[in-house]
């Protein structure tokens, strides 16, 4: 085992030695030998010249790394709400009750952990689980016991894909058994466009040129905020510095969210091109394709169709015989953290550091990716890229409504009769959506994910589009069955899970939402409790550093405004003085246990 | 009785430092009896309520349950009550205590400490001395606490511009110099 340095110092080799590889690095070590051990951590600070500590905070900071060993399969369930509508509970009591272990568990032997994990992007196939890289589908208790069975038996996650799923899925490189969903295409992104065709256009006219188009199409980001595109790579063409970079964020960890992976799977040649259009409108040779962890399946494949694109004269040099326009695509792994796709830390990550967000200004525009100025884009707004510069901007502009042109992916889950991806032109209404999904007795949607808001019946008459509903994507369906404030808590627990820690209000305000949000589900909530939560949730609004903790409340707000009745139901003024959450008896019975006598003021 | 209205203060689980604090308005005072009765409070010895009050102002948290009892009775009887300091707004140095088990607590107290002499090993168990809780609670924790006054102690000026504000029905000025502790 004194092999272990050699190994190291053979894989850092790979990488240069160059620290701000070190997520790569890490991850290459990891998978080589489980975890990151202490000793491992000291040979890669020594190789890179760095000092131990932030090989450390790297490795400590994401939940797919870790540096004490783990089973040599790792089971992650999903935790969200939708995979508990779905019977991720039972399921999990099973893999509990077949392994021996709880949840957060490693089997005795070492070879299975059990463990929660937040949206894995299979919303629309749930209940779901990652199991190392493969992903499991529509679980159910027998299939637990099935999956138990053969990972006892073989060891091997790939012996539990029997079926595979439709398209790229079944493709040899990634042979899963997920779904593609895809229940309507419309013109932008679900269609097909010969690789190259859109690339060929743009290299024909100048790089500002290209940024005109963009700009007249009107394209805004699709990533969640909304910014317009031709004005972000406008200020990355012009900042200074000779090297420029291109960043597509799929980091896709807004639960409920599952677009991306449709795009990646079936459109990815989309993308690139995309990404390649950007690369040659900013002036950017080098772009970083940012997967996130839980996509790791889909790599292969999108590492074959880089090489295909590299062959094809589309990557690499002289790009279609453009004398002079360089580009290449290189993809980075993340490891598990939500907020990596805040852009900022999503830079911080690829730079091989925990994902701290940064301070703005500077705006990556100008200082992103390792100080050079870098458009960081959403995965479909690439792909429309793409479609606009090769049916050009009127076309694009003319789709939509009028302060959202284009079309928008939905990823569509919860409670309806097709959970799946939906095309459709910006500024149908909720309602539109949900009577083509078919969802009955509707409760409630949550639309842009638990950073987004919670909406009623009352608002199924608005619009989806950047300035009524806007959503990055996700739609989640509650039919009057659920329970909204046991919903709200799932998001608030994941929130806090997922929340960097670097500022207070967010990481100590979500807690103390998720705490008053579990007091009213334990009926221990009281009418004062309202105000409580409306201010704190405009404290962690206001005072966060970066766009999670500035959203995180909006599900709790969200609740009071819309659903007051829901809420209000639960609360009940205390019957005497003390507040419904204290409880002297239990605060006593310690002290009562120990000195032998029971309390004469509280007497039991 | 006369008219004025009433305000009781009490000292839980604190170190009567946010009560010197009180008295440190100086001359203010005299203002303050012109203005207020004092009910319930160590500063005029009065052990029980005599009637309702404006305000409570209460200085420490509840570490055992006579403190409870107090705060209980403050609930009952004021209109408004306020934390006053550390101790009371957080649990303050006392609150120390809440990160060790209370049996470890326990026995560096009554059985193994250095200067401890107990060869019985009994714990304090005469009904006169109140139990302990099994952690010190911050008063906001057991009963609703209307407003908290920051500081350990709390500046008497902070205190001062509180209670005007608050008899007066007028939202409270604190300039930051006042509320500044480093
Ligand atoms: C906590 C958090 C998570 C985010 N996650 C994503 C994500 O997974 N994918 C994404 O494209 N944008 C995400 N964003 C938005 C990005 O910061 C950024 O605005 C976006 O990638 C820009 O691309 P666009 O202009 O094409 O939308 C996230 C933002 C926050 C605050
Ligand atoms: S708001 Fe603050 S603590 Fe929360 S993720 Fe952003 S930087 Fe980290
Ligand atoms: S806050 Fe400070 S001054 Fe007041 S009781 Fe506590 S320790 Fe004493
Ligand atoms: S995979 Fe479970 S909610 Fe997305």
């Amino acid at each position: 085992m004194t092999d272990i340095g050699h190994a190291v110092r053979q894989i850092c080799a790979v990488y240069h030695n160059d620290a701000s590889r070190l997520m790569d690095i890490i991850e290459a070590v990891q998978s080589r030998y489980g975890c990151v051990s202490s000793e491992a951590m000291n040979l890669i600070a020594q190789a890179l010249g760095i000092p131990r500590v932030e090989v450390h905070s790297t490795v400590s900071f994401y939940s797919f790394l870790s540096n004490r060993p783990k089973g040599r399969v790792i089971i992650r369930l999903c935790s969200d709400p939708i995979d508990e509508m779905f019977g991720m509970l039972p399921v999990a009591n099973t893999f509990e009750e077949t392994l021996g272990v709880h949840v957060g568990e490693t089997t005795a032997d070492g070879a299975i952990t059990l463990e929660w994990t937040p949206c894995i992007g299979m919303s629309d196939q749930a209940p779901a689980a990652l199991i190392n890289d493969v992903v499991v589908t529509y679980l159910s208790t027998d299939k637990a016991r099935e999956i138990v069975a053969e990972l006892r038996r073989s060891g091997d996650p790939r012996k539990l894909v029997h079926r595979l799923g439709d398209g790229h899925n079944a493709h040899p490189l990634v042979r899963a058994m997920v779904h593609n969903n895809i229940r309507r295409k419309g013109p932008v992104v679900l269609a097909d466009l010969p690789p190259g065709a859109a690339l060929r256009k743009a290299l024909a006219m100048s790089p500002i040129e290209v940024i005109r188009d963009i700009k007249t199409s009107r394209l805004r980001g699709r990533g969640g905020a909304g910014f317009p595109t031709g004005m972000k790579w406008e200020f990355t063409r012009q900042a200074e510095g000779a090297r420029k970079f291109v960043i597509c964020n799929a980091d896709e960890g807004e639960p409920g969210t599952f677009k991306d992976r449709v795009i990646l799977t079936e459109y990815a040649d989309l993308m690139f091109e995309g990404m390649t259009i950007a690369g040659y409108a900013i002036g950017a040779k080098e772009g970083i394709l940012y997967l996130r962890g839980e996509y790791a399946y889909l790599r292969p494949l999108l590492e074959h169709i880089l090489q295909v694109r590299r062959d094809a004269g589309l990557l690499g040099r002289d790009i279609c015989g453009k004398r002079g326009f360089e580009f290449d695509i290189r993809i980075q792994l993340g490891a598990g953290a939500y907020v990596c796709g805040e852009e900022t830390s999503l830079l911080s990550s690829c730079e091989g550091r925990r994902g701290d967000p940064k301070n703005r200004p500077p705006f990556p525009a100008q200082k992103g990716y390792l100080g050079c100025p870098t458009s960081v884009n959403n995965v479909e707004t690439f792909c429309c890229v793409a479609r606009i510069l090769d049916r050009g901007p009127g076309w694009f502009a003319e789709i939509g409504s009028k302060g959202s042109p284009g079309t928008k992916l939905f990823s569509v889950s919860g409670d309806c009769a097709a959970p799946g991806v939906y095309e459709y032109p910006f500024g149908i209404t909720l309602a539109e959506l949900l009577r083509d999904v078919g969802a009955e007795d509707v409760q409630a949607v949550q639309v842009g994910g638990p950073s987004g808001q919670l909406v009623g019946p009352d608002s199924f008459g608005r619009r989806l589009e950047y300035d009524d509903l806007a959503t990055g994507g996700s739609i989640m369906i509650f039919n009057s069955s659920r329970d909204l404030v046991h919903i709200v808590r799932k998001f608030l627990e994941f929130f806090a899970d997922e929340s960097c820690g670097y500022c207070t209000p967010c990481r100590v305000g979500n807690v103390l939402l998720l705490r008053k949000i579990e007091e009213i589900l334990h009926d221990r909530g009281s009418p004062d409790d309202l105000h409580y939560l409306e201010e704190l949730s405009a404290t962690v609004k206001f005072a966060s550093r970066c766009g999670l903790g500035q959203t995180s409340p909006n599900t709790v707000l969200s609740l009071l405004r819309n659903f007051p009745e829901v809420l209000k139901r639960r609360l009940k003024p205390p019957a005497g003085e003390f507040l419904a959450t204290f409880d002297i008896r239990a605060a006593l019975a310690d002290t009562e246990r120990l000195v032998g006598r029971s309390s004469v003021m509280y007497a039991p | 009785m006369s008219s004025k209205p009433r305000i009781a203060t009490c000292s839980l689980a604190g170190c009567f430092g946010c009560h010197m604090s009180i008295l440190d308005i100086d001359e203010r005072i005299l203002q303050l009896i012109e203005l207020v009765d004092f009910d319930k409070s160590p500063i005029d010895d009065l052990k029980h309520f005599t009637g309702r009050c404006a305000i409570g102002l209460v200085e420490g948290g509840c570490c055992n349950e006579e403190n409870v009892h107090v705060l209980q009775e403050f609930r009952r009887h004021c209109d408004i009550l306020v934390s006053v300091g550390e101790c009371a707004i957080c649990g303050g140095i006392p609150a120390m205590r809440n990160n060790i088990p209370l049996k470890e607590c326990m026995d560096e107290a009554y059985r193994n400490g250095p200067t401890v002499y107990n060869p019985s090993g009994v714990l304090p168990n005469d009904t006169a001395l109140p139990l302990v809780l099994d952690r010190v609670y911050p008063c906001h924790e057991v009963v609703k606490i209307d407003y908290h006054i920051q500081g350990c102690p709390p500046p008497a000026d902070a205190i001062w511009q509180t209670l005007v504000a608050l008899l007066n029905n007028r939202p409270v000025e604190l300039p930051y110099e006042v509320l500044k502790y480093d």
